[in-house]
Protein backbone atom coordinates (compact mmCIF):
# COMPACT_ATOMS: atom_id res chain seq x y z
CA UNK A 1 0.00 0.00 0.00
CA UNK A 2 1.54 3.47 -1.05
CA UNK A 3 0.89 5.95 1.64
CA UNK A 4 1.71 9.64 2.06
CA UNK A 5 0.71 9.98 5.61
CA UNK A 6 3.13 11.30 7.62
CA UNK A 7 3.80 11.81 11.70
CA UNK A 8 2.10 14.92 11.45
CA UNK A 9 -1.03 13.36 10.34
CA UNK A 10 -1.22 10.87 13.47
CA UNK A 11 -0.75 14.00 15.21
CA UNK A 12 -3.90 15.71 13.74
CA UNK A 13 -5.77 12.30 14.54
CA UNK A 14 -4.48 12.19 17.88
CA UNK A 15 -6.23 15.59 18.69
CA UNK A 16 -9.28 13.90 18.03
CA UNK A 17 -8.87 11.56 20.10
CA UNK A 18 -10.86 13.45 23.96
CA UNK A 19 -10.84 11.67 27.70
CA UNK A 20 -14.23 9.98 28.35
CA UNK A 21 -14.40 12.03 31.67
CA UNK A 22 -12.85 15.20 30.62
CA UNK A 23 -14.44 15.56 26.97
CA UNK A 24 -12.99 18.95 26.66
CA UNK A 25 -9.19 17.36 26.46
CA UNK A 26 -7.70 15.09 23.98
CA UNK A 27 -5.07 12.93 24.78
CA UNK A 28 -2.07 14.80 23.38
CA UNK A 29 -3.61 17.78 25.75
CA UNK A 30 -3.79 15.38 28.99
CA UNK A 31 0.34 14.53 27.95
CA UNK A 32 -0.84 10.57 27.49
CA UNK A 33 0.81 9.97 24.49
CA UNK A 34 4.87 9.30 24.53
CA UNK A 35 5.82 7.58 21.31
CA UNK A 36 4.31 7.93 17.36
CA UNK A 37 6.14 5.58 15.04
CA UNK A 38 5.47 5.18 11.33
CA UNK A 39 6.51 2.11 9.45
CA UNK A 40 5.81 1.26 6.05
CA UNK A 41 2.23 -0.23 6.89
CA UNK A 42 1.86 0.19 10.53
CA UNK A 43 1.53 3.04 13.26
CA UNK A 44 3.17 2.30 16.61
CA UNK A 45 1.59 4.72 19.00
CA UNK A 46 3.15 4.43 23.17
CA UNK A 47 0.30 6.07 25.94
CA UNK A 48 0.53 6.28 29.49
CA UNK A 49 -2.69 6.20 31.67
CA UNK A 50 -2.84 8.88 34.01
CA UNK A 51 -4.15 7.05 37.28
CA UNK A 52 -2.83 3.38 37.36
CA UNK A 53 -6.85 2.16 38.23
CA UNK A 54 -8.18 4.52 35.16
CA UNK A 55 -11.16 2.81 33.91
CA UNK A 56 -11.17 4.41 31.22
CA UNK A 57 -7.66 3.03 29.97
CA UNK A 58 -8.73 0.67 27.11
CA UNK A 59 -11.86 2.35 25.90
CA UNK A 60 -9.38 5.43 25.08
CA UNK A 61 -6.85 2.67 23.98
CA UNK A 62 -8.86 1.65 21.65
CA UNK A 63 -10.60 4.92 20.66
CA UNK A 64 -7.36 5.71 19.61
CA UNK A 65 -6.72 3.05 17.49
CA UNK A 66 -10.16 3.14 15.83
CA UNK A 67 -9.56 7.46 15.21
CA UNK A 68 -5.66 6.92 13.89
CA UNK A 69 -6.39 4.16 12.11
CA UNK A 70 -10.04 5.35 10.28
CA UNK A 71 -7.76 8.68 9.44
CA UNK A 72 -4.42 7.13 8.32
CA UNK A 73 -6.05 3.84 6.56
CA UNK A 74 -2.75 2.03 8.21
CA UNK A 75 -3.02 -0.67 10.79
CA UNK A 76 -2.13 0.92 14.34
CA UNK A 77 -0.82 -0.93 17.69
CA UNK A 78 -1.29 0.97 20.59
CA UNK A 79 1.02 -0.02 23.59
CA UNK A 80 1.39 1.24 27.62
CA UNK A 81 4.61 2.73 28.06
CA UNK A 82 5.71 1.48 31.20
CA UNK A 83 8.69 3.08 31.50
CA UNK A 84 7.42 6.34 31.66
CA UNK A 85 4.72 7.26 33.98
CA UNK A 86 2.10 9.82 34.06
CA UNK A 87 2.43 13.47 36.31
CA UNK A 88 -0.03 16.22 36.20
CA UNK A 89 2.95 18.44 34.92
CA UNK A 90 2.37 16.69 31.53
CA UNK A 91 -0.82 18.73 30.65
CA UNK A 92 0.14 21.57 28.22
CA UNK A 93 -0.73 25.14 28.83
CA UNK A 94 -3.59 24.78 26.54
CA UNK A 95 -5.36 21.91 28.36
CA UNK A 96 -5.15 24.02 31.11
CA UNK A 97 -7.42 26.77 30.43
CA UNK A 98 -9.68 24.41 28.85
CA UNK A 99 -9.60 22.56 32.10
CA UNK A 100 -10.61 26.34 33.28
CA UNK A 101 -12.91 27.22 31.29
CA UNK A 102 -15.30 24.00 31.67
CA UNK A 103 -15.22 24.94 35.37
CA UNK A 104 -12.53 22.53 36.60
CA UNK A 105 -9.51 24.04 38.10
CA UNK A 106 -6.00 23.17 36.56
CA UNK A 107 -3.02 21.25 38.50
CA UNK A 108 -0.57 23.25 39.81
CA UNK A 109 2.86 22.72 38.65
CA UNK A 110 5.16 20.88 41.55
CA UNK A 111 8.38 20.08 41.95
CA UNK A 112 8.97 16.32 41.98
CA UNK A 113 8.30 15.87 45.38
CA UNK A 114 4.23 16.61 46.20
CA UNK A 115 3.87 18.63 49.25
CA UNK A 116 0.08 18.96 51.14
CA UNK A 117 0.48 22.61 50.90
CA UNK A 118 0.29 22.93 47.26
CA UNK A 119 -3.26 21.50 47.26
CA UNK A 120 -4.18 25.26 50.10
CA UNK A 121 -5.11 28.25 48.40
CA UNK A 122 -6.07 26.60 44.37
CA UNK A 123 -7.62 29.68 42.45
CA UNK A 124 -11.28 29.06 42.17
CA UNK A 125 -12.14 28.60 38.17
CA UNK A 126 -15.18 30.65 38.67
CA UNK A 127 -14.10 34.00 40.18
CA UNK A 128 -10.52 33.10 40.30
CA UNK A 129 -10.19 33.63 43.94
CA UNK A 130 -7.60 32.54 46.25
CA UNK A 131 -9.68 32.40 49.03
CA UNK A 132 -10.54 28.88 48.90
CA UNK A 133 -10.07 25.36 50.86
CA UNK A 134 -9.55 21.84 49.96
CA UNK A 135 -12.70 19.65 51.45
CA UNK A 136 -11.61 16.35 49.90
CA UNK A 137 -9.17 15.25 47.99
CA UNK A 138 -10.95 12.79 46.54
CA UNK A 139 -13.70 13.42 43.91
CA UNK A 140 -16.15 12.00 41.48
CA UNK A 141 -13.01 10.33 39.24
CA UNK A 142 -9.41 9.39 40.54
CA UNK A 143 -7.87 12.73 38.71
CA UNK A 144 -10.46 15.02 40.86
CA UNK A 145 -10.21 16.69 44.40
CA UNK A 146 -13.19 18.64 45.65
CA UNK A 147 -12.30 22.46 46.62
CA UNK A 148 -14.85 25.47 48.64
CA UNK A 149 -14.39 28.98 47.25
CA UNK A 150 -15.14 31.39 50.14
CA UNK A 151 -15.88 34.21 48.39
CA UNK A 152 -17.95 33.14 45.92
CA UNK A 153 -19.70 30.39 47.94
CA UNK A 154 -19.42 27.49 44.84
CA UNK A 155 -17.72 24.33 45.79
CA UNK A 156 -15.69 23.34 42.51
CA UNK A 157 -13.24 20.43 41.13
CA UNK A 158 -9.60 20.70 40.69
CA UNK A 159 -7.79 18.22 38.10
CA UNK A 160 -5.17 17.58 41.03
CA UNK A 161 -1.32 18.07 41.22
CA UNK A 162 0.29 14.50 41.74
CA UNK A 163 3.78 14.04 41.27
CA UNK B 1 17.26 -14.24 38.37
CA UNK B 2 17.71 -17.29 40.50
CA UNK B 3 15.04 -19.98 41.06
CA UNK B 4 14.98 -18.77 44.91
CA UNK B 5 14.52 -15.43 44.12
CA UNK B 6 12.17 -15.87 41.57
CA UNK B 7 10.27 -17.37 44.15
CA UNK B 8 10.64 -14.68 46.82
CA UNK B 9 9.78 -12.60 44.69
CA UNK B 10 6.67 -14.08 43.74
CA UNK B 11 5.71 -14.20 47.97
CA UNK B 12 6.59 -10.67 47.99
CA UNK B 13 4.45 -9.44 44.95
CA UNK B 14 1.67 -11.87 46.06
CA UNK B 15 1.14 -10.45 49.39
CA UNK B 16 1.44 -7.16 48.08
CA UNK B 17 -1.10 -7.18 45.71
CA UNK B 18 -3.55 -9.57 48.12
CA UNK B 19 -3.61 -6.62 51.16
CA UNK B 20 -4.15 -4.14 48.40
CA UNK B 21 -7.36 -6.83 46.92
CA UNK B 22 -8.92 -6.90 50.34
CA UNK B 23 -8.31 -3.92 51.84
CA UNK B 24 -10.00 -2.20 48.32
CA UNK B 25 -13.05 -4.81 48.47
CA UNK B 26 -13.47 -3.21 52.49
CA UNK B 27 -13.16 -0.15 51.28
CA UNK B 28 -15.89 -0.63 48.57
CA UNK B 29 -18.09 -1.27 51.90
CA UNK B 30 -18.43 1.85 52.48
CA UNK B 31 -19.80 3.25 49.49
CA UNK B 32 -23.49 4.27 50.63
CA UNK B 33 -22.50 4.57 54.11
CA UNK B 34 -19.85 6.90 54.74
CA UNK B 35 -20.41 9.36 57.54
CA UNK B 36 -20.24 12.41 55.13
CA UNK B 37 -20.61 12.39 51.27
CA UNK B 38 -16.72 13.37 51.03
CA UNK B 39 -16.29 10.29 53.06
CA UNK B 40 -18.21 8.22 51.15
CA UNK B 41 -16.54 9.18 47.78
CA UNK B 42 -12.91 9.31 49.52
CA UNK B 43 -13.26 5.73 50.81
CA UNK B 44 -15.14 4.07 47.03
CA UNK B 45 -11.83 6.13 45.11
CA UNK B 46 -9.09 4.81 47.82
CA UNK B 47 -11.16 1.53 46.66
CA UNK B 48 -10.75 1.81 43.09
CA UNK B 49 -7.13 2.69 43.63
CA UNK B 50 -6.17 -0.55 45.52
CA UNK B 51 -7.83 -3.13 43.30
CA UNK B 52 -6.11 -0.91 40.01
CA UNK B 53 -3.05 -1.61 41.95
CA UNK B 54 -3.65 -5.29 42.67
CA UNK B 55 -3.96 -5.76 39.01
CA UNK B 56 -1.14 -4.03 38.27
CA UNK B 57 1.02 -6.19 40.54
CA UNK B 58 -0.71 -9.62 39.11
CA UNK B 59 0.29 -8.67 35.91
CA UNK B 60 3.68 -8.13 36.60
CA UNK B 61 3.36 -11.94 38.23
CA UNK B 62 1.88 -13.00 35.10
CA UNK B 63 3.99 -11.08 32.59
CA UNK B 64 7.33 -11.64 34.18
CA UNK B 65 6.97 -14.26 36.56
CA UNK B 66 4.75 -17.39 34.59
CA UNK B 67 2.14 -16.29 36.84
CA UNK B 68 -1.87 -16.69 35.92
CA UNK B 69 -4.54 -14.36 34.76
CA UNK B 70 -5.16 -11.55 37.14
CA UNK B 71 -9.34 -12.13 37.16
CA UNK B 72 -8.36 -16.23 37.44
CA UNK B 73 -5.58 -15.53 40.14
CA UNK B 74 -7.52 -12.96 42.41
CA UNK B 75 -11.27 -14.83 42.13
CA UNK B 76 -10.79 -18.66 42.31
CA UNK B 77 -7.97 -19.34 44.09
CA UNK B 78 -8.28 -21.02 47.98
CA UNK B 79 -8.21 -18.81 51.24
CA UNK B 80 -5.06 -21.14 52.14
CA UNK B 81 -2.84 -19.54 48.91
CA UNK B 82 -3.96 -15.76 50.39
CA UNK B 83 -0.92 -14.25 51.62
CA UNK B 84 -2.96 -10.37 53.01
CA UNK B 85 -2.55 -9.61 56.70
CA UNK B 86 -4.97 -9.65 59.28
CA UNK B 87 -5.83 -6.14 59.33
CA UNK B 88 -6.95 -5.86 55.71
CA UNK B 89 -9.01 -8.56 56.58
CA UNK B 90 -11.33 -7.54 59.55
CA UNK B 91 -14.83 -6.13 58.58
CA UNK B 92 -14.95 -2.45 58.36
CA UNK B 93 -16.60 -1.96 61.99
CA UNK B 94 -17.23 1.82 63.53
CA UNK B 95 -16.05 4.26 60.98
CA UNK B 96 -13.02 5.45 63.54
CA UNK B 97 -11.34 1.77 62.85
CA UNK B 98 -12.08 2.25 59.17
CA UNK B 99 -9.83 5.70 59.36
CA UNK B 100 -7.19 4.30 61.69
CA UNK B 101 -6.87 1.03 59.70
CA UNK B 102 -6.51 3.35 56.53
CA UNK B 103 -4.10 5.61 58.03
CA UNK B 104 -1.91 2.53 59.38
CA UNK B 105 -1.96 0.62 56.33
CA UNK B 106 -1.39 3.17 53.96
CA UNK B 107 1.64 4.54 55.88
CA UNK B 108 2.83 1.37 56.05
CA UNK B 109 2.67 1.41 51.71
CA UNK B 110 3.87 4.43 51.03
CA UNK B 111 6.99 3.42 53.14
CA UNK B 112 7.02 0.17 50.85
CA UNK B 113 6.46 1.61 47.53
CA UNK B 114 9.01 4.44 48.24
CA UNK B 115 11.84 1.72 48.90
CA UNK B 116 11.06 0.13 46.21
CA UNK B 117 12.28 3.10 44.14
CA UNK B 118 15.42 1.46 44.18
CA UNK B 119 14.66 -2.31 43.70
CA UNK B 120 16.50 -3.65 41.18
CA UNK B 121 13.46 -6.02 39.98
CA UNK B 122 12.85 -3.13 37.42
CA UNK B 123 8.88 -4.00 36.73
CA UNK B 124 8.42 -2.83 40.77
CA UNK B 125 10.69 -0.52 40.58
CA UNK B 126 8.68 1.33 37.64
CA UNK B 127 4.90 0.52 38.94
CA UNK B 128 5.89 2.08 42.24
CA UNK B 129 7.42 5.35 40.79
CA UNK B 130 3.87 5.29 39.31
CA UNK B 131 1.66 4.50 42.39
CA UNK B 132 3.77 6.83 44.86
CA UNK B 133 2.78 10.23 43.69
CA UNK B 134 -1.12 8.22 43.87
CA UNK B 135 -0.49 6.90 47.35
CA UNK B 136 0.38 11.02 48.25
CA UNK B 137 -3.03 11.46 48.51
CA UNK B 138 -3.99 8.37 50.81
CA UNK B 139 -1.62 9.48 53.80
CA UNK B 140 -2.54 13.51 53.07
CA UNK B 141 -6.41 12.17 53.61
CA UNK B 142 -5.63 10.27 56.43
CA UNK B 143 -3.62 12.21 58.61
CA UNK B 144 -6.27 15.24 57.66
CA UNK B 145 -8.67 12.81 59.08
CA UNK B 146 -7.00 11.48 62.54
CA UNK B 147 -5.91 15.16 63.13
CA UNK B 148 -9.09 17.22 63.05
CA UNK B 149 -11.14 14.44 64.77
CA UNK B 150 -8.39 14.26 67.93
CA UNK B 151 -8.79 17.85 68.22
CA UNK B 152 -12.74 17.65 67.55
CA UNK B 153 -14.09 16.99 71.50
CA UNK B 154 -13.58 13.94 73.82
CA UNK B 155 -15.73 11.25 72.42
CA UNK B 156 -13.77 11.19 68.92
CA UNK B 157 -10.34 11.50 70.43
CA UNK B 158 -11.17 8.64 72.57
CA UNK B 159 -12.60 7.02 69.68
CA UNK B 160 -9.55 7.11 67.80
CA UNK B 161 -7.02 6.18 70.80
CA UNK B 162 -8.99 2.73 71.04
CA UNK B 163 -8.73 2.24 67.32
CA UNK B 164 -5.43 2.98 67.47
CA UNK B 165 -5.04 0.54 70.21
CA UNK B 166 -7.35 -2.25 68.59
CA UNK B 167 -5.45 -1.78 64.88
CA UNK B 168 -1.68 -1.24 66.29
CA UNK B 169 -1.23 -5.54 66.90
CA UNK B 170 -2.87 -6.09 63.38
CA UNK B 171 -0.88 -3.17 61.70
CA UNK B 172 2.39 -4.86 63.60
CA UNK B 173 1.34 -7.97 61.20
CA UNK B 174 1.66 -5.99 57.98
CA UNK B 175 6.05 -6.56 59.16
CA UNK B 176 5.57 -10.57 59.44
CA UNK B 177 8.87 -11.42 58.15
CA UNK B 178 9.32 -13.85 55.28
CA UNK B 179 11.69 -17.14 55.70
CA UNK B 180 13.00 -16.25 51.75
CA UNK B 181 13.64 -12.31 52.53
CA UNK B 182 17.54 -12.63 52.57
CA UNK B 183 16.96 -13.49 48.84
CA UNK B 184 15.51 -10.46 48.41
CA UNK B 185 17.31 -8.13 50.40
CA UNK B 186 20.94 -8.88 49.12
CA UNK B 187 20.16 -8.48 45.51
CA UNK B 188 19.08 -5.36 46.68
CA UNK B 189 15.35 -6.23 45.22
CA UNK B 190 13.89 -4.46 48.48
CA UNK B 191 14.61 -4.05 52.00
CA UNK B 192 13.15 -6.37 54.48
CA UNK B 193 9.89 -6.30 56.70
CA UNK B 194 12.13 -4.98 59.57
CA UNK B 195 13.68 -1.99 57.84
CA UNK B 196 10.17 -1.48 56.64
CA UNK B 197 8.58 -1.52 59.90
CA UNK B 198 11.14 1.26 61.47
CA UNK B 199 10.35 3.70 58.63
CA UNK B 200 6.72 3.32 59.20
CA UNK B 201 7.15 4.04 63.21
CA UNK B 202 9.32 6.91 61.93
CA UNK B 203 6.60 8.34 59.56
CA UNK B 204 3.61 7.67 61.91
CA UNK B 205 4.80 8.82 64.95
CA UNK B 206 4.74 12.76 64.23
CA UNK B 207 1.03 12.23 62.70
CA UNK B 208 0.11 10.66 66.77
CA UNK B 209 2.16 13.75 68.32
CA UNK B 210 0.52 16.25 66.09
CA UNK B 211 -3.08 14.43 67.01
CA UNK B 212 -2.28 14.00 70.66
CA UNK B 213 -2.91 10.38 70.64
CA UNK B 214 -0.59 7.90 72.94
CA UNK B 215 1.44 5.49 70.67
CA UNK B 216 1.54 1.88 73.39
CA UNK B 217 4.50 0.93 74.18
CA UNK B 218 5.46 -1.42 71.20
CA UNK B 219 7.63 -3.83 73.01
CA UNK B 220 4.16 -4.55 74.78
CA UNK B 221 2.72 -5.42 71.91
CA UNK B 222 2.21 -9.04 70.03
CA UNK B 223 1.89 -8.63 66.62
CA UNK B 224 -0.86 -10.88 64.63
CA UNK B 225 1.12 -12.56 62.59
CA UNK B 226 -0.30 -15.65 60.48
CA UNK B 227 -1.62 -14.23 57.14
CA UNK B 228 1.54 -14.02 55.22
CA UNK B 229 1.88 -18.15 55.40
CA UNK B 230 -2.02 -18.24 54.37
CA UNK B 231 -3.38 -18.32 58.08
CA UNK B 232 -6.38 -16.33 58.32
CA UNK B 233 -8.87 -15.11 60.26
CA UNK B 234 -12.59 -15.91 60.11
CA UNK B 235 -13.21 -12.93 58.22
CA UNK B 236 -11.91 -13.57 55.05
CA UNK B 237 -13.39 -16.76 53.88
CA UNK B 238 -16.88 -14.76 53.76
CA UNK B 239 -15.31 -11.70 51.84
CA UNK B 240 -13.66 -14.04 49.55
CA UNK B 241 -17.10 -15.68 48.93
CA UNK B 242 -18.91 -12.67 48.22
CA UNK B 243 -16.18 -10.94 46.52
CA UNK B 244 -16.09 -14.11 43.65
CA UNK B 245 -19.50 -14.78 43.37
CA UNK B 246 -20.56 -13.31 39.98
CA UNK B 247 -16.81 -14.18 38.49
CA UNK B 248 -17.63 -17.83 39.82
CA UNK B 249 -20.53 -17.67 37.67
CA UNK B 250 -18.82 -18.05 34.67
CA UNK B 251 -15.07 -18.10 34.87
CA UNK B 252 -14.34 -17.68 31.06
CA UNK B 253 -16.86 -14.96 30.68
CA UNK B 254 -15.95 -11.73 28.77
CA UNK B 255 -16.71 -8.11 30.87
Amino acid sequence: MTTDITIDNIYKALEQVMDPEIPVLNVLDLGMITGVALEADMVHIKMIPTFAACPAVSLIQQNIQTTVEKTTGLLVQVTVDKEVHWESNRLSAAAKEKLQHFGIAAPQVHEGELRAEIMLNTPCPHCSSKNTYLRSPFGSTLCRAIHYCKDCGIVFEQFKPVG
Amino acid sequence: MTTAQQQAITDLITKMADDELILGHRNSEWTGLGPIMEEDIAFSSMAQDKIGHAWALYRILQEQLQGQDPDQFAFMRAEADFKCCHLVEMPIGTYDFSLMRHFLFDHAEAVRYDSLQQSSFEPLQQLSRKLKGELKYHTLHADAWIIQLCRAGEESYNRLQAALETCLPLAFGIFEPAKEEQELTGANIYPGERALFERWMDNIYPVLVNASLNMPDPAGISPQFGGRYGEHTPHLRPLLQEMGEVFRLDPTANW
